[in-house]
């Protein structure tokens, strides 16, 4: 079972509660910062720097956990408990991936 | 409901995030200030002032827990609420920044109707404290109400040196009596405005005002190089203020006024006295006595400021000075040598 890469339910509260002009910009924002968080994330995993890859992989969770991208969210948390596990990184690019896929087709709408 | 506005700085180093909090304090009705990490948080600090701080916790530069502990350790500071807004894991991490004086903490994605709660109480004990701060600016003097800030109250005194400052008015009630009692209290407020300035501006603080009379403390409770000299100092300026204040009294034919001072120098016994409920800072001690019975005496010989022994011998090279030998004053055993300053 596969659970959906966006709960859009969330993503509903978000613009209920912010406007969906504000919550277009922050998926907006939120697209132009995650590619530079998620290469932040494997520089530090390729120079071993445990903090920046915990700080990498907490800020991409906790935007993720906002967005209801809760798979994505769930991946980036375990990096950020765990450290890097074998193959994370890539299920976190490609869940991001498809993740961006959602929120592009919502922003553009 | 309107809240009253306050002005928050939000530290976030996610960009997403720092949107989110601005636009939800904003809609709440309160200003913002952004920060980036906690480096440019203290730098927002030492620079503006603010009511509330959102703080992040993963940052880099400076995490959220350095900033609490910079916060926390600076007297200016400490007062500043401080709402964690984290999705940092682990409950001891939250505990920490409970630990490190946080006043809350929000986890992330913020709930909105939880952070309108959590900033509405924040900045209501926020500017209760303000209020408070105020008050006891009102009716203690900076240094004492510092003194409580930092190291809190508590019944009780130490021996410290310090030179007391006795002054009075000359015939004030006579004075008084001779005009309607608005322009009686418009006088001692003119009066008292000048004395403090002078006063404070030596470092001493007036510690009792009576009528028309003040003492005022010199080395406590903030320590002076040579309380003495600050003393004498003070006092020379209080005498000149009050001439440019009689040179304006004469211009607009109102009563002149004179004043005597006595100082003496030596130890005192200084702290909080009276009881849980009421106390006030206070110093009590034969230098006390001492002085008060110079500034009496000023009645007596016909001049302006008497000082003791002690306080002559610490300010060495004062010009205009005058011995007077060999004074008795009711309840000192022994005859005193003292000083009248020009």
């Amino acid at each position: 079972m596969t659970a959906a890469s966006v709960d859009m339910a969330v993503l509903a509260d978000l613009q209920d509660s912010m406007g969906e002009d504000f919550a277009a910009e922050l998926l907006e924002t939120f697209l132009q910062e995650a590619p530079g968080m998620i290469s932040d994330l494997k520089a530090a995993a390729a120079a071993g720097e445990a903090d920046d890859l915990r700080r990498a992989a907490h800020s991409i969770k906790s935007n993720a956990a906002l967005f209801g991208a809760g798979p994505l969210a769930d991946i980036a948390r375990q990096i950020e408990i765990d450290g890097l596990h074998e193959g994370a990184v890539t299920r976190l690019e490609e869940e991001y991936g498809r993740v961006a896929g959602i929120f592009r087709g919502v922003v553009d709408g | 409901m309107a809240d009253a506005p306050g002005r928050v700085l939000v530290v976030d180093d996610n960009k997403v995030n720092r949107l989110l909090l601005s636009r939800s304090v904003e809609m709440l009705g309160h200003s913002v200030t952004l920060a980036e990490n906690g480096r440019v948080a203290l730098d927002c600090l030492a620079e503006g002032s603010f009511d509330l701080m959102l703080l992040d916790i993963e940052m880099p530069e400076m995490d959220g827990f350095e900033v609490l502990a910079a916060i926390k350790s600076d007297p200016d500071m400490r007062d500043l609420p401080v709402i964690v807004t984290s999705s940092v894991e682990g409950l001891d991490n939250i505990v920490r920044c409970i630990e490190l004086g946080a006043e809350d903490y929000l986890p992330k994605p913020v709930n909105k109707v939880l952070l309108q709660a959590r900033l509405t109480s924040c900045l209501e004990k926020k500017r209760l404290r303000d209020e408070q701060r105020a008050l006891l600016n009102r009716f203690a003097t900076q240094e004492v109400a510092r003194d409580l800030r930092e190291t809190g109250f508590a019944i009780g005194g130490r021996r410290i040196e310090a030179s007391v400052l006795f002054c009075d008015i000359r015939d004030f009630t006579a004075l008084s009596e001779d005009q309607p009692p608005e322009d009686t209290i418009e006088l001692l407020n003119a009066y008292y405005a000048l004395m403090f300035d002078a006063i404070t501006g030596h470092g001493g603080i007036v510690n009792l005002m009576i009528g028309d009379g003040l003492m005022a403390l010199f080395g406590a409770p903030k320590p002076l190089e040579n309380p003495a000299q600050s003393a004498v100092d003070a006092a020379r300026e209080m005498q000149e203020m009050l001439e440019a204040f009689n040179a304006d009294q004469r211009m607009r034919a109102a009563p002149q006024i004179r004043l005597g001072i006595g100082i003496a120098t030596g130890e005192v016994v200084a702290g909080y006295a009276g009881t849980q409920d009421r106390a006030s800072y206070t110093c009590i001690g034969m230098t006390v006595n001492r002085a008060a019975r110079l500034e009496s005496h000023t009645k007596a010989i016909g001049c302006s400021i008497l000082v003791d022994e002690d306080t002559y011998l610490a300010v060495a090279g004062t010009s205009a000075v005058e011995p007077i030998t060999g004074v008795t004053f009711k309840g000192f055993s022994e005859a005193l040598s003292i000083y009248s300053l020009a």
